[in-house]
Protein backbone atom coordinates (compact mmCIF):
# COMPACT_ATOMS: atom_id res chain seq x y z
CA UNK A 1 0.00 0.00 0.00
CA UNK A 2 2.84 2.07 1.01
CA UNK A 3 4.51 1.67 -2.66
CA UNK A 4 1.08 2.69 -4.17
CA UNK A 5 0.60 5.75 -2.25
CA UNK A 6 4.47 6.09 -3.02
CA UNK A 7 3.98 5.36 -6.86
CA UNK A 8 1.50 8.18 -7.12
CA UNK A 9 3.14 10.79 -5.28
CA UNK A 10 5.77 10.24 -8.14
CA UNK A 11 3.47 10.74 -10.41
CA UNK A 12 2.39 14.12 -8.92
CA UNK A 13 5.71 14.82 -8.56
CA UNK A 14 6.67 14.76 -12.20
CA UNK A 15 3.43 16.53 -13.38
CA UNK A 16 5.42 19.57 -13.33
CA UNK A 17 8.03 18.41 -15.55
CA UNK A 18 5.55 16.79 -18.17
CA UNK A 19 3.64 20.25 -18.37
CA UNK A 20 6.97 22.00 -18.95
CA UNK A 21 7.53 19.49 -21.54
CA UNK A 22 4.28 19.79 -23.20
CA UNK A 23 4.83 23.79 -23.76
CA UNK A 24 8.76 23.48 -24.44
CA UNK A 25 8.27 21.14 -26.84
CA UNK A 26 6.47 22.90 -29.98
CA UNK A 27 9.39 24.97 -29.50
CA UNK A 28 12.19 22.03 -29.78
CA UNK A 29 9.87 20.41 -32.68
CA UNK A 30 10.11 23.80 -34.42
CA UNK A 31 13.54 24.17 -33.73
CA UNK A 32 14.48 20.48 -35.39
CA UNK A 33 12.23 21.33 -38.11
CA UNK A 34 13.75 24.66 -38.85
CA UNK A 35 17.28 23.22 -38.39
CA UNK A 36 16.34 20.48 -40.96
CA UNK A 37 15.78 23.24 -43.70
CA UNK A 38 18.25 25.50 -42.93
CA UNK A 39 20.66 21.71 -43.50
CA UNK A 40 18.91 21.37 -46.85
CA UNK A 41 19.01 24.28 -48.55
CA UNK A 42 22.58 25.17 -47.68
CA UNK A 43 24.18 21.56 -48.63
CA UNK A 44 21.85 22.63 -51.87
CA UNK A 45 23.67 25.61 -52.39
CA UNK A 46 26.82 23.82 -51.54
CA UNK A 47 25.44 20.95 -54.42
CA UNK A 48 24.40 24.26 -57.37
CA UNK A 49 27.68 25.94 -56.49
CA UNK A 50 29.90 22.03 -56.57
CA UNK A 51 27.87 21.50 -59.80
CA UNK A 52 28.51 25.35 -61.52
CA UNK A 53 32.64 24.68 -60.58
CA UNK A 54 32.68 21.46 -62.20
CA UNK A 55 31.28 22.45 -65.31
CA UNK A 56 33.07 25.80 -65.43
CA UNK A 57 36.20 23.90 -64.67
CA UNK A 58 35.45 20.74 -66.65
CA UNK A 59 35.33 23.16 -69.83
CA UNK A 60 38.82 24.73 -69.68
CA UNK A 61 42.17 23.35 -70.72
CA UNK A 62 44.10 21.23 -69.60
CA UNK A 63 41.95 18.03 -70.44
CA UNK A 64 43.11 15.18 -68.68
CA UNK A 65 42.55 12.42 -71.38
CA UNK A 66 44.36 9.23 -69.90
CA UNK A 67 41.40 9.98 -66.76
CA UNK A 68 38.50 10.07 -69.17
CA UNK A 69 39.99 6.34 -70.92
CA UNK A 70 40.00 5.12 -67.56
CA UNK A 71 36.61 6.31 -66.25
CA UNK A 72 35.10 5.41 -70.08
CA UNK A 73 36.43 1.82 -68.86
CA UNK A 74 35.58 2.19 -65.06
CA UNK A 75 32.05 3.83 -65.40
CA UNK A 76 30.82 2.03 -69.23
CA UNK A 77 32.98 -1.23 -69.39
CA UNK A 78 32.64 -2.43 -66.35
CA UNK A 79 28.79 -1.65 -66.05
CA UNK A 80 27.93 -3.88 -69.33
CA UNK A 81 27.23 -7.17 -67.71
CA UNK A 82 25.46 -5.00 -64.65
CA UNK A 83 23.38 -3.25 -67.02
CA UNK A 84 22.88 -6.31 -69.65
CA UNK A 85 21.82 -8.91 -66.91
CA UNK A 86 19.17 -6.65 -65.82
CA UNK A 87 17.75 -5.44 -69.08
CA UNK A 88 17.67 -9.12 -70.49
CA UNK A 89 15.46 -10.27 -67.24
CA UNK A 90 13.50 -7.15 -67.29
CA UNK A 91 12.58 -8.03 -70.82
CA UNK A 92 11.91 -11.87 -70.00
CA UNK A 93 9.76 -10.86 -67.57
CA UNK A 94 7.66 -7.97 -68.74
CA UNK A 95 6.93 -10.10 -71.77
CA UNK A 96 5.81 -12.89 -69.31
CA UNK A 97 3.36 -10.51 -67.23
CA UNK A 98 2.10 -9.11 -70.49
CA UNK A 99 1.54 -11.98 -71.52
CA UNK A 100 -0.76 -13.45 -68.33
CA UNK A 101 -2.42 -10.04 -68.11
CA UNK A 102 -2.91 -9.76 -72.16
CA UNK A 103 -4.88 -12.77 -72.36
CA UNK A 104 -7.47 -12.01 -70.48
CA UNK A 105 -8.36 -9.23 -73.23
CA UNK A 106 -6.98 -11.14 -76.19
CA UNK A 107 -5.01 -8.60 -76.76
CA UNK A 108 -1.44 -10.81 -76.74
CA UNK A 109 -0.43 -8.87 -80.35
CA UNK A 110 0.21 -6.18 -77.88
CA UNK A 111 3.37 -7.57 -76.01
CA UNK A 112 5.82 -7.04 -78.54
CA UNK A 113 4.86 -3.25 -78.39
CA UNK A 114 4.38 -2.55 -74.50
CA UNK A 115 7.58 -4.76 -74.02
CA UNK A 116 10.02 -2.37 -76.53
CA UNK A 117 7.92 0.54 -75.26
CA UNK A 118 8.73 -0.05 -71.55
CA UNK A 119 12.37 -0.94 -72.26
CA UNK A 120 13.39 1.88 -74.29
CA UNK A 121 11.34 4.82 -72.75
CA UNK A 122 11.27 3.84 -69.18
CA UNK A 123 12.98 1.10 -67.66
CA UNK A 124 16.00 0.91 -69.25
CA UNK A 125 17.15 4.17 -68.42
CA UNK A 126 15.75 3.90 -64.72
CA UNK A 127 16.78 0.65 -63.74
CA UNK A 128 19.98 1.11 -65.66
CA UNK A 129 20.66 4.11 -63.53
CA UNK A 130 19.72 2.85 -60.13
CA UNK A 131 22.49 0.18 -61.31
CA UNK A 132 25.19 2.22 -61.97
CA UNK A 133 24.30 4.51 -59.09
CA UNK A 134 24.66 1.37 -56.95
CA UNK A 135 28.25 0.24 -58.77
CA UNK A 136 29.27 3.16 -59.79
CA UNK A 137 28.13 6.40 -57.62
CA UNK A 138 29.13 4.08 -54.52
CA UNK A 139 32.70 3.31 -56.12
CA UNK A 140 33.16 7.06 -57.25
CA UNK A 141 31.88 8.28 -53.17
CA UNK A 142 34.64 5.59 -51.83
CA UNK A 143 37.65 6.73 -54.17
CA UNK A 144 37.57 10.37 -53.91
CA UNK A 145 36.27 10.00 -49.81
CA UNK A 146 39.38 7.92 -49.06
CA UNK A 147 41.34 10.79 -51.47
CA UNK A 148 40.16 13.27 -49.11
CA UNK A 149 40.59 11.30 -45.89
CA UNK A 150 44.32 10.56 -46.75
CA UNK A 151 45.33 13.88 -47.81
CA UNK A 152 45.65 12.83 -51.54
CA UNK A 153 43.15 15.87 -52.67
CA UNK A 154 45.27 18.36 -50.76
CA UNK A 155 48.06 16.86 -52.32
CA UNK A 156 46.75 17.40 -55.97
CA UNK A 157 46.40 21.32 -54.92
CA UNK A 158 49.58 21.73 -53.50
CA UNK A 159 51.06 20.00 -57.00
CA UNK A 160 49.27 23.02 -59.08
CA UNK A 161 46.53 20.41 -60.35
CA UNK A 162 42.59 21.50 -59.54
CA UNK A 163 40.88 18.29 -58.29
CA UNK A 164 38.23 19.73 -60.14
CA UNK A 165 39.92 18.98 -63.35
CA UNK A 166 41.69 15.92 -62.82
CA UNK A 167 39.20 14.42 -60.57
CA UNK A 168 35.72 15.60 -60.81
CA UNK A 169 35.44 16.37 -64.50
CA UNK A 170 36.39 13.39 -66.03
CA UNK A 171 34.03 11.50 -63.59
CA UNK A 172 30.96 13.45 -64.44
CA UNK A 173 31.56 14.00 -68.36
CA UNK A 174 32.09 10.47 -68.85
CA UNK A 175 28.86 9.53 -66.78
CA UNK A 176 27.10 11.57 -69.03
CA UNK A 177 28.36 10.15 -72.14
CA UNK A 178 28.46 6.45 -70.74
CA UNK A 179 25.15 5.92 -69.33
CA UNK A 180 23.22 6.91 -72.65
CA UNK A 181 25.60 4.87 -74.10
CA UNK A 182 24.56 1.96 -71.79
CA UNK A 183 21.31 2.22 -72.39
CA UNK A 184 20.73 1.85 -75.73
CA UNK A 185 22.66 -1.65 -75.26
CA UNK A 186 20.32 -2.41 -72.82
CA UNK A 187 17.34 -1.20 -75.09
CA UNK A 188 18.81 -3.95 -77.47
CA UNK A 189 19.60 -6.56 -74.75
CA UNK A 190 16.15 -5.95 -73.23
CA UNK A 191 14.00 -5.93 -75.96
CA UNK A 192 15.79 -9.38 -77.07
CA UNK A 193 15.01 -10.49 -73.60
CA UNK A 194 11.08 -10.15 -74.43
CA UNK A 195 11.16 -11.65 -78.25
CA UNK A 196 13.07 -14.77 -76.41
CA UNK A 197 10.44 -15.52 -73.76
CA UNK A 198 7.48 -14.44 -76.65
CA UNK A 199 9.12 -16.88 -79.14
CA UNK A 200 10.61 -20.03 -77.37
CA UNK A 201 8.17 -19.83 -74.56
CA UNK A 202 4.78 -18.41 -75.28
CA UNK A 203 5.01 -19.67 -78.71
CA UNK A 204 5.02 -16.50 -81.04
CA UNK A 205 6.11 -16.21 -84.29
CA UNK A 206 9.21 -14.75 -84.61
CA UNK A 207 8.28 -12.33 -87.74
CA UNK A 208 5.53 -11.01 -86.65
CA UNK A 209 7.10 -10.19 -82.99
CA UNK A 210 10.20 -8.75 -84.91
CA UNK A 211 7.32 -6.63 -87.55
CA UNK A 212 4.95 -5.55 -84.89
CA UNK A 213 8.32 -4.44 -82.86
CA UNK A 214 9.58 -1.88 -85.48
CA UNK A 215 6.11 -1.27 -86.29
CA UNK A 216 5.27 0.67 -82.71
CA UNK A 217 8.88 1.70 -82.18
CA UNK A 218 9.06 5.64 -83.00
CA UNK A 219 12.49 7.02 -82.94
CA UNK A 220 11.18 9.81 -79.97
CA UNK A 221 10.79 6.59 -77.90
CA UNK A 222 14.87 5.87 -78.26
CA UNK A 223 15.83 9.47 -78.00
CA UNK A 224 13.93 10.31 -74.54
CA UNK A 225 15.03 7.14 -73.30
CA UNK A 226 18.61 7.91 -74.16
CA UNK A 227 18.53 11.30 -72.95
CA UNK A 228 17.09 10.73 -69.59
CA UNK A 229 20.36 8.39 -69.34
CA UNK A 230 22.90 11.37 -69.99
CA UNK A 231 20.68 13.00 -67.20
CA UNK A 232 20.85 9.98 -64.71
CA UNK A 233 24.50 9.72 -65.89
CA UNK A 234 25.24 13.21 -64.62
CA UNK A 235 23.35 12.86 -61.32
CA UNK A 236 24.90 9.63 -60.30
CA UNK A 237 28.83 10.66 -61.12
CA UNK A 238 27.76 14.28 -59.49
CA UNK A 239 26.61 12.70 -56.46
CA UNK A 240 29.53 10.44 -56.27
CA UNK A 241 31.73 13.16 -56.77
CA UNK A 242 29.88 15.37 -54.62
CA UNK A 243 29.49 12.94 -51.42
CA UNK A 244 33.09 11.99 -51.67
CA UNK A 245 34.66 15.23 -52.13
CA UNK A 246 33.19 16.17 -49.01
CA UNK A 247 33.60 13.15 -46.60
CA UNK A 248 34.06 13.51 -43.33
CA UNK A 249 37.00 11.76 -41.98
CA UNK A 250 38.08 8.29 -40.57
CA UNK A 251 36.36 4.99 -42.21
CA UNK A 252 32.67 6.40 -40.97
CA UNK A 253 33.08 9.57 -42.99
CA UNK A 254 33.93 7.75 -46.06
CA UNK A 255 30.91 5.01 -45.42
CA UNK A 256 28.35 8.07 -44.86
CA UNK A 257 29.75 9.34 -47.74
CA UNK A 258 29.08 6.48 -50.09
CA UNK A 259 25.71 5.42 -48.36
CA UNK A 260 24.56 8.72 -49.00
CA UNK A 261 26.19 9.16 -52.71
CA UNK A 262 23.93 5.81 -53.69
CA UNK A 263 20.39 7.21 -51.87
CA UNK A 264 20.66 10.76 -53.35
CA UNK A 265 21.31 9.64 -56.99
CA UNK A 266 18.37 6.84 -56.70
CA UNK A 267 15.90 9.61 -55.27
CA UNK A 268 16.88 11.99 -57.53
CA UNK A 269 16.80 9.43 -60.52
CA UNK A 270 13.15 8.42 -60.32
CA UNK A 271 12.10 12.22 -59.28
CA UNK A 272 13.83 13.69 -62.35
CA UNK A 273 12.43 10.80 -64.60
CA UNK A 274 8.77 12.30 -63.39
CA UNK A 275 9.26 15.43 -64.84
CA UNK A 276 11.42 14.60 -67.55
CA UNK A 277 8.70 11.94 -68.64
CA UNK A 278 6.37 14.97 -68.31
CA UNK A 279 8.18 17.00 -70.53
CA UNK A 280 8.60 14.66 -73.06
CA UNK A 281 5.46 12.87 -73.41
CA UNK A 282 2.63 15.23 -71.55
CA UNK B 1 64.22 39.95 -22.08
CA UNK B 2 65.49 37.24 -23.82
CA UNK B 3 66.44 36.92 -27.64
CA UNK B 4 63.74 34.50 -28.33
CA UNK B 5 60.94 37.36 -26.99
CA UNK B 6 62.83 40.20 -29.01
CA UNK B 7 62.87 38.57 -32.00
CA UNK B 8 59.44 37.74 -31.55
CA UNK B 9 58.55 41.42 -31.18
CA UNK B 10 60.08 42.03 -34.60
CA UNK B 11 58.07 39.57 -36.08
CA UNK B 12 55.01 41.22 -35.03
CA UNK B 13 56.07 44.51 -36.33
CA UNK B 14 53.07 44.89 -39.25
CA UNK B 15 54.59 44.44 -42.96
CA UNK B 16 55.89 47.32 -44.64
CA UNK B 17 57.77 47.79 -47.74
CA UNK B 18 60.78 48.82 -46.10
CA UNK B 19 61.21 45.99 -44.29
CA UNK B 20 63.53 43.18 -46.43
CA UNK B 21 61.28 40.60 -47.73
CA UNK B 22 61.05 37.53 -46.22
CA UNK B 23 60.41 34.41 -47.80
CA UNK B 24 57.34 33.30 -46.12
CA UNK B 25 55.44 36.22 -43.55
CA UNK B 26 52.24 35.14 -41.68
CA UNK B 27 50.69 38.69 -39.94
CA UNK B 28 47.49 38.38 -37.71
CA UNK B 29 46.31 35.06 -39.31
CA UNK B 30 42.98 33.93 -37.71
CA UNK B 31 40.55 31.23 -38.30
CA UNK B 32 37.65 30.02 -36.33
CA UNK B 33 35.85 26.66 -36.87
CA UNK B 34 32.67 27.18 -35.25
CA UNK B 35 33.00 27.96 -31.85
CA UNK B 36 37.00 26.88 -31.65
CA UNK B 37 39.11 29.94 -32.37
CA UNK B 38 42.30 27.70 -33.91
CA UNK B 39 44.63 30.30 -35.21
CA UNK B 40 44.12 33.37 -33.16
CA UNK B 41 46.52 35.69 -34.93
CA UNK B 42 49.81 33.86 -35.84
CA UNK B 43 52.65 35.84 -36.53
CA UNK B 44 55.36 34.26 -38.06
CA UNK B 45 58.65 35.43 -40.35
CA UNK B 46 59.97 32.43 -42.80
CA UNK B 47 64.33 33.98 -43.88
CA UNK B 48 65.08 33.02 -47.16
CA UNK B 49 66.80 29.96 -47.91
CA UNK B 50 66.26 29.08 -43.52
CA UNK B 51 65.22 26.01 -42.20
CA UNK B 52 62.08 26.90 -40.09
CA UNK B 53 60.40 24.26 -37.35
CA UNK B 54 57.43 25.11 -35.56
CA UNK B 55 56.68 22.81 -32.50
CA UNK B 56 53.29 22.45 -30.34
CA UNK B 57 51.03 20.19 -28.98
CA UNK B 58 48.49 18.19 -30.71
CA UNK B 59 45.41 20.67 -31.04
CA UNK B 60 47.80 23.87 -31.15
CA UNK B 61 47.03 24.58 -34.63
CA UNK B 62 50.11 23.75 -36.77
CA UNK B 63 48.05 21.49 -39.77
CA UNK B 64 45.51 24.23 -39.73
CA UNK B 65 48.25 27.05 -39.85
CA UNK B 66 50.27 24.90 -42.36
CA UNK B 67 46.90 24.75 -44.78
CA UNK B 68 46.28 28.21 -44.52
CA UNK B 69 49.81 29.16 -46.08
CA UNK B 70 49.15 26.58 -48.66
CA UNK B 71 45.75 27.93 -49.69
CA UNK B 72 43.77 24.97 -48.89
CA UNK B 73 42.15 27.05 -46.04
CA UNK B 74 41.39 30.19 -46.25
CA UNK B 75 42.02 32.31 -43.04
CA UNK B 76 39.25 34.50 -41.59
CA UNK B 77 41.99 37.29 -41.17
CA UNK B 78 45.44 38.57 -41.93
CA UNK B 79 47.88 38.35 -44.50
CA UNK B 80 50.21 35.59 -45.62
CA UNK B 81 53.24 37.19 -47.81
CA UNK B 82 54.84 35.01 -50.28
CA UNK B 83 58.18 36.09 -51.36
CA UNK B 84 56.72 39.69 -50.89
CA UNK B 85 53.22 38.68 -52.56
CA UNK B 86 49.95 38.76 -50.64
CA UNK B 87 48.46 35.46 -51.12
CA UNK B 88 45.50 35.99 -49.23
CA UNK B 89 42.44 35.92 -51.90
CA UNK B 90 44.50 35.75 -54.96
CA UNK B 91 42.63 33.99 -57.78
CA UNK B 92 42.38 30.40 -58.75
CA UNK B 93 45.15 31.50 -61.72
CA UNK B 94 47.31 33.21 -59.67
CA UNK B 95 46.97 30.67 -57.12
CA UNK B 96 47.91 27.63 -59.10
CA UNK B 97 50.84 29.58 -60.29
CA UNK B 98 52.33 30.01 -56.78
CA UNK B 99 51.71 26.73 -56.02
CA UNK B 100 54.90 25.59 -57.96
CA UNK B 101 57.05 27.49 -55.94
CA UNK B 102 55.56 24.86 -53.24
CA UNK B 103 56.95 21.59 -52.47
CA UNK B 104 54.91 19.49 -49.55
CA UNK B 105 55.61 16.15 -47.87
CA UNK B 106 52.13 15.31 -46.06
CA UNK B 107 52.44 13.64 -42.84
CA UNK B 108 50.92 10.35 -44.18
CA UNK B 109 52.40 10.10 -47.41
CA UNK B 110 49.13 11.08 -49.63
CA UNK B 111 50.71 9.19 -52.27
CA UNK B 112 47.87 8.82 -55.41
CA UNK B 113 47.03 4.51 -54.72
CA UNK B 114 46.13 4.51 -58.64
CA UNK B 115 49.74 5.23 -60.02
CA UNK B 116 53.33 4.20 -60.08
CA UNK B 117 55.27 5.02 -58.07
CA UNK B 118 57.45 6.99 -60.24
CA UNK B 119 54.04 8.32 -61.91
CA UNK B 120 53.53 9.64 -58.30
CA UNK B 121 56.80 11.58 -58.32
CA UNK B 122 56.64 12.68 -61.59
CA UNK B 123 53.11 14.00 -61.26
CA UNK B 124 53.74 17.35 -60.45
CA UNK B 125 55.60 17.38 -63.76
CA UNK B 126 53.11 15.97 -66.24
CA UNK B 127 49.83 17.30 -65.26
CA UNK B 128 50.83 20.60 -63.20
CA UNK B 129 53.89 21.41 -65.43
CA UNK B 130 52.64 19.61 -68.85
CA UNK B 131 56.18 17.91 -68.96
CA UNK B 132 56.78 14.66 -71.72
CA UNK B 133 56.06 11.79 -69.54
CA UNK B 134 59.38 10.19 -71.22
CA UNK B 135 61.63 13.43 -69.70
CA UNK B 136 59.03 13.07 -66.48
CA UNK B 137 60.25 9.46 -66.78
CA UNK B 138 64.02 10.48 -66.09
CA UNK B 139 63.52 13.38 -64.06
CA UNK B 140 61.41 11.22 -61.53
CA UNK B 141 64.24 8.04 -61.44
CA UNK B 142 66.97 10.82 -60.46
CA UNK B 143 64.61 12.20 -57.43
CA UNK B 144 64.22 8.29 -56.30
CA UNK B 145 68.14 7.95 -56.52
CA UNK B 146 68.08 11.10 -54.62
CA UNK B 147 66.35 9.87 -51.72
CA UNK B 148 68.33 6.29 -51.99
CA UNK B 149 65.65 4.46 -53.89
CA UNK B 150 66.31 2.19 -56.48
CA UNK B 151 64.68 2.03 -60.08
CA UNK B 152 63.44 -1.01 -59.25
CA UNK B 153 61.03 0.47 -57.01
CA UNK B 154 59.69 2.86 -59.93
CA UNK B 155 57.19 0.61 -61.04
CA UNK B 156 55.44 -0.51 -57.95
CA UNK B 157 52.66 0.87 -56.64
CA UNK B 158 52.48 2.79 -53.23
CA UNK B 159 50.81 -0.30 -51.92
CA UNK B 160 53.93 -2.50 -52.21
CA UNK B 161 56.19 -0.22 -50.18
CA UNK B 162 56.87 -0.43 -46.66
CA UNK B 163 55.73 3.04 -44.55
CA UNK B 164 59.61 4.19 -44.28
CA UNK B 165 59.79 3.68 -48.14
CA UNK B 166 56.57 5.51 -49.15
CA UNK B 167 57.79 8.47 -46.59
CA UNK B 168 61.35 8.51 -49.14
CA UNK B 169 58.66 8.58 -51.99
CA UNK B 170 56.73 11.37 -50.92
CA UNK B 171 59.72 13.31 -50.33
CA UNK B 172 61.08 12.62 -53.56
CA UNK B 173 57.30 13.75 -54.93
CA UNK B 174 57.90 16.92 -52.76
CA UNK B 175 61.26 18.11 -54.28
CA UNK B 176 60.60 17.32 -58.22
CA UNK B 177 59.29 19.95 -59.20
CA UNK B 178 62.31 21.81 -57.79
CA UNK B 179 60.39 24.43 -55.30
CA UNK B 180 61.84 27.20 -53.68
CA UNK B 181 59.75 26.63 -50.16
CA UNK B 182 59.36 23.09 -48.93
CA UNK B 183 56.48 22.35 -46.43
CA UNK B 184 56.81 19.23 -44.05
CA UNK B 185 53.82 17.89 -42.39
CA UNK B 186 55.35 15.79 -39.09
CA UNK B 187 57.97 14.54 -40.98
CA UNK B 188 58.92 11.39 -39.02
CA UNK B 189 55.16 10.15 -37.42
CA UNK B 190 54.64 6.56 -37.25
CA UNK B 191 58.23 5.83 -38.35
CA UNK B 192 60.80 4.23 -36.27
CA UNK B 193 64.20 5.97 -34.99
CA UNK B 194 66.24 4.52 -37.59
CA UNK B 195 63.87 5.74 -40.46
CA UNK B 196 63.30 8.75 -38.80
CA UNK B 197 67.00 9.80 -38.35
CA UNK B 198 67.30 8.55 -42.49
CA UNK B 199 64.29 11.09 -43.24
CA UNK B 200 65.90 13.60 -41.61
CA UNK B 201 69.14 13.55 -42.82
CA UNK B 202 67.29 13.46 -46.01
CA UNK B 203 65.53 16.64 -45.58
CA UNK B 204 68.54 18.35 -43.90
CA UNK B 205 70.42 17.48 -47.28
CA UNK B 206 67.69 18.07 -50.16
CA UNK B 207 66.89 20.98 -48.22
CA UNK B 208 70.89 22.49 -48.01
CA UNK B 209 71.32 20.66 -51.75
CA UNK B 210 68.49 22.77 -53.44
CA UNK B 211 68.85 26.03 -51.52
CA UNK B 212 65.21 25.64 -50.33
CA UNK B 213 63.15 27.72 -48.05
CA UNK B 214 61.98 25.12 -45.54
CA UNK B 215 59.10 25.07 -42.95
CA UNK B 216 58.48 21.49 -40.97
CA UNK B 217 56.12 21.18 -38.04
CA UNK B 218 56.49 18.57 -36.14
CA UNK B 219 56.23 17.56 -32.11
CA UNK B 220 59.23 15.10 -32.31
CA UNK B 221 61.97 16.72 -31.03
CA UNK B 222 65.21 15.03 -32.51
CA UNK B 223 63.02 16.12 -35.89
CA UNK B 224 63.51 19.41 -34.64
CA UNK B 225 67.71 19.77 -33.95
CA UNK B 226 68.15 17.92 -37.10
CA UNK B 227 66.59 20.03 -39.16
CA UNK B 228 66.12 23.16 -37.86
CA UNK B 229 67.69 27.01 -38.19
CA UNK B 230 65.26 28.28 -36.19
CA UNK B 231 62.51 27.07 -33.79
CA UNK B 232 58.96 28.77 -33.26
CA UNK B 233 56.44 26.91 -30.86
CA UNK B 234 52.94 27.65 -31.73
CA UNK B 235 50.31 27.30 -28.77
CA UNK B 236 46.85 27.82 -28.61
CA UNK B 237 46.67 29.20 -31.77
CA UNK B 238 49.63 31.68 -31.46
CA UNK B 239 53.59 31.75 -31.92
CA UNK B 240 54.99 32.29 -28.69
CA UNK B 241 58.54 32.14 -29.07
CA UNK B 242 60.88 31.87 -32.10
CA UNK B 243 64.69 31.92 -32.02
CA UNK B 244 67.67 30.10 -33.15
CA UNK B 245 67.68 26.29 -32.24
CA UNK B 246 70.89 26.77 -30.82
CA UNK B 247 68.60 29.24 -28.05
CA UNK B 248 66.26 26.35 -27.74
CA UNK B 249 67.46 24.67 -24.38
CA UNK B 250 67.51 28.53 -23.22
CA UNK B 251 64.23 29.71 -24.57
CA UNK B 252 63.39 31.36 -20.80
CA UNK B 253 60.07 30.61 -21.91
CA UNK B 254 58.52 28.26 -19.44
CA UNK B 255 55.91 26.51 -21.81
CA UNK B 256 58.67 25.87 -24.45
CA UNK B 257 60.71 24.43 -21.58
CA UNK B 258 57.84 22.12 -20.44
CA UNK B 259 56.99 21.03 -24.06
CA UNK B 260 61.02 20.71 -24.96
CA UNK B 261 61.65 18.46 -21.92
CA UNK B 262 58.26 16.23 -22.24
CA UNK B 263 56.99 17.01 -18.39
CA UNK B 264 53.87 16.32 -17.19
CA UNK B 265 53.58 19.43 -14.80
CA UNK B 266 53.83 23.09 -16.06
CA UNK B 267 52.11 25.26 -17.13
CA UNK B 268 50.64 23.65 -20.27
CA UNK B 269 49.37 20.52 -18.20
CA UNK B 270 47.74 23.90 -15.77
CA UNK B 271 46.21 25.55 -18.18
CA UNK B 272 44.65 21.74 -19.94
CA UNK B 273 42.95 21.37 -16.19
CA UNK B 274 41.70 25.03 -16.54
CA UNK B 275 40.02 24.03 -19.80
CA UNK B 276 38.98 20.86 -18.20
CA UNK B 277 40.65 19.10 -21.02
CA UNK B 278 42.33 16.79 -18.33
Amino acid sequence: MADTTSGQDDIENTKPSLLARVVTSPIDVCQAIGHTILSFFQMLGRLILFMVETIARGFAPPFYGRQIIRQVIDIGYYSLPVVGMTAVFTGMVLALQSYTGFTRFNAEGAIAGVVVLSITRELAPVLAGLMVAGRVGASIAAEIGTMRVTEQIDALTTLSVSPFKYLIAPRVFTGTIMLPVLVLIGDIIGVFGGYVVSVYTLGFSPNSYISQTWDILETMDVVSGLIKAAAFGFIVTIMGCYHGFNSARGAQGVGAATTNAVVSASILILISNYFLTQIFFS
Amino acid sequence: MNAGTEKLEAINEMPSKSNDNPMLWLYGVKKTFGSNNVLQGINLKLPKSKSLVVIGGSGSGKSVMLKCILGLITPDDGSIFVDGEETVGLSIKKRNQLMHKFGMLFQGGALFDSLKIWENVAFGLIQGQQMARADAYYVAIERLRAVGLGKKVADLYPSELSGGMQKRVSLARAIATDPEIIFFDEPTTGLDPIMADVINDLITETVRDMGATALTITHDMGSVRKVADEVAMIYKGQIIWQDDVQNLDNSGNEYVEQFINGSAEGPITDDARKDGLI
